[in-house]
């Protein structure tokens, strides 16, 4: 009998935590939805804001009224803002965001081709900032008030203030210009180009494919700079907050019951403090992670590195429109995912979250 | 004389209103004054008024603007201290000018952003209800934007410039005010001393406007002096893509653009106006870090 209830006791249990489970799932779905609504909402807005005649970009200068009128109304110009918004919307759920002026390629598979360097470079910068970061966050909380600490707080700082782009051309005027230790703008020198087919686009990945060493370490000179740059901030970043969670972790009493039950200090730093905030600090790196797919633009620029930023900033000064919203909503969508699904983790993994 | 001001200062029985107010104020200043940090950055945040206030007086007799092709890209020396750049102009003239465009830009995106926050804020904490409910979930769905990528099309859309730079940096910046706005007047709206001014008749806009907005206020200066280097930066980088102030105007990213391609041979047209933007959003983050200790001594 007893045992009966028991059982029954806990199903319930079980059926209740999956109950919740599904609400935030759910919760996480609808947010998710109304964010890209409103991304949608603004990227249509501001094609809608510009001065520039989107029927001109589409028919040029020279056209006849005629010609101009009939696209108009091909565009659906002469429709309602509302009509125009939900015809916007079924279009760009399947994956049509128009043309590029510049490429004369439709927009998506303009940036299919340029992510993937994007894609390279933040990940790089997010490794560098995790493996180095994260033990120097740590070092700083636990030592708070000596060296480390004073340390990874000017670094801190300096990643809040200085400009990444002034930072990028410093970098190349020392490491390329004077030592010559890195390589310059790109992702390849000139004779390497077109060497590895393109499987992945990642050509620290199609390189090693193809057991092409050459390539390999040329595109490894190129990237190790600007990878280094973002992964400055990246790590800026990931260590003040893991000093801050550290610190917080610490001067808990369960450390203290550790070092009383004669856990070495670093024992109970990494062996107790560490796992508690492992989870915060999955959304602190996803976060970061988002930023730097965005926060590349300035630096793309500064390195000629052929991916979104790049691919914005120069549909922009061509005024090709489609592209520059098209990124724009291809970079938000990345940013409000990752977003989301640090989230999403956070719930999942801490357990706290999890019972209430 | 000094010493009977200091007491008035220093008294916690105030008698009037404007004594409490400025009783605070010599008590934060002396608070910020003995922290070194802090006042690094007030003297640096200082020194940018200054210089943007007398910009013509310290550039001397070198115009920002006016060009000599004859001694185009000349090294720093005694006659121009920073060189000059791919037009002949002094850079030593067009920093110390750089410094009022940066001020304008940081001054006017505080003018529009924390009137925004703090009226979405306030009134979503204030009325609570739908009104919160939507209010909210508009700031949130702008928080998860992309900041710099955002400000980027909307400049784009609306044609460079400082006032449009100045218009799509406040479109993205202004939703963390209005977070920090609501949870203060949550707080606020339900202590006792709302309750009592309920109970003298006071109207929903006189609570709102004499006595939530004020005390919102401290964490929203805290936060904006916080912010503003990250204005700067963001500004910077649109001045840097061609975005922000336009040529001839001396303006500090647009300047590290413009020594772009001379980095390799030429390092101090691009070096000189970047390091301008690090040392004055070092001086921001510092008094911002100050401040906050300061006024804000919860969040520290």
């Amino acid at each position: 009998m007893v045992g009966n209830l028991d059982t029954g006791g806990k199903e319930v249990e079980f059926g209740r935590q999956m109950l919740t489970v599904l609400r935030r799932f759910g919760i996480f779905l609808g947010s998710l939805l109304l964010t890209f609504l409103g991304l949608t909402a603004v990227t249509f807005g501001i094609g809608r804001f510009i001065p520039i005649d989107p029927v001109l970009a589409v028919v040029g200068d020279h056209a006849t009224r005629e010609i101009y009128d009939k696209t108009y109304l091909a565009m659906g110009l002469d429709r309602p803002m509302p009509v125009q918004y939900l015809i916007y919307l079924r279009k760009i759920v399947s994956g049509d965001f128009g043309q590029s002026v510049m490429s004369s390629q439709p927009v998506l598979s303009d940036l299919m081709r340029f992510f993937p360097a994007t894609f390279e470079l933040a990940t790089i910068a997010t490794l560098i900032g995790v493996i180095i970061g994260v033990p120097a966050g740590v070092a700083a909380g636990a030592l708070k008030g000596r060296w480390p600490d004073h340390l990874v707080r000017v670094v801190g700082l300096f990643g809040y203030s200085i400009p990444v782009f002034w930072l990028g051309l410093v970098g190349l005027f020392v490491f390329y210009g004077k030592l010559d230790w890195v390589s310059g703008p790109g992702r390849l020198d000139v004779g390497y180009e077109d060497i590895v087919t393109a499987r992945t686009g990642i050509i620290l990945v199609d390189s090693l494919i193809e057991g092409e060493w050459e390539v390999f370490r040329n595109a490894l000179g190129h990237l190790i700079l600007p990878a280094s740059i973002l992964g400055y901030f990246s790590l800026a970043y990931i260590a003040r907050m893991t000093r801050s969670f550290m610190i917080e972790q610490l001067s808990q009493e369960y450390v203290v019951a550790a070092r009383i039950k004669g856990r070495s200090f670093w024992g109970a730093v990494w062996g107790h403090a560490f796992p508690n905030i492992m989870v915060a600090l999955i959304t602190v790196i996803g976060l970061s992670y988002a930023s730097l797919l965005e926060g590349a633009v300035l630096t793309e620029t500064v390195f000629a590195w052929p991916g979104l930023g790049l691919y914005i900033t120069q549909s922009l000064f061509n005024a090709d429109m489609n592209a520059v919203l098209g990124g724009t909503l291809v970079v938000g969508a990345v940013f409000i995912g990752v977003n989301l699904l640090c989230d999403l983790l956070y719930n999942i993994f801490d357990p706290r979250i999890r019972a209430a | 004389m000094s010493g009977s001001l200091r007491q008035w200062l220093a008294s916690d029985q105030p008698a009037s209103r404007r004594q409490a107010v400025l009783g605070n104020i010599a008590r934060g200043s002396s608070a910020i004054v003995a922290n070194p940090a802090a006042l690094t950055g007030l003297l640096i945040v200082s020194a940018l008024v200054v210089i943007a206030v007398f910009a013509p007086l310290i550039a001397g007799n070198n115009s920002p603007i006016a060009q000599d092709l004859a001694a185009r890209l000349a090294v720093p020396s005694s006659l121009h201290w920073f060189g000059t750049d791919e037009l002949g102009r002094d850079i030593y003239a067009r920093t110390v000018y750089g410094a009022r465009v940066t001020l304008t830009i940081v001054m006017l995106v505080a003018i529009v952003v924390a009137p925004i926050g703090l009226a979405v804020g306030t009134a979503a904490g204030y009325l609570g209800g739908w009104v919160d409910a939507l209010l909210m979930r508009i700031t949130d769905i702008f928080l998860a934007f992309p900041r710099l990528v955002l400000a980027l099309a909307f400049a784009a859309a609306l044609g460079p410039g400082i006032e449009n730079a100045v218009i799509a940096i406040s479109l993205t910046a202004w939703p963390p005010y209005a977070r920090i706005a609501r949870a203060e007047t949550v707080t606020i709206a339900r202590s006792d001393f709302i309750a009592a001014v309920v109970l003298q008749g006071a109207s929903r806009t006189r609570i709102l406007f004499r006595h939530i907005v004020p005390l919102c206020l401290s964490s929203v200066i805290v936060r904006l002096t916080l912010d503003m280097a990250g204005i700067i930066l963001t500004a910077a980088g649109l001045g840097f893509l061609g975005l922000g102030a336009q040529p001839p105007t001396a303006e500090w990213g647009a300047m590290v653009s413009s020594g772009r391609d001379v980095i390799l041979d030429q390092w101090w047209v691009a070096t000189i106006p970047g390091l301008a933007i690090f040392i004055v959003s070092l001086g921001f983050n510092l008094l911002g870090d100050g401040l906050r200790d300061v006024l804000d001594p919860k969040n520290a």
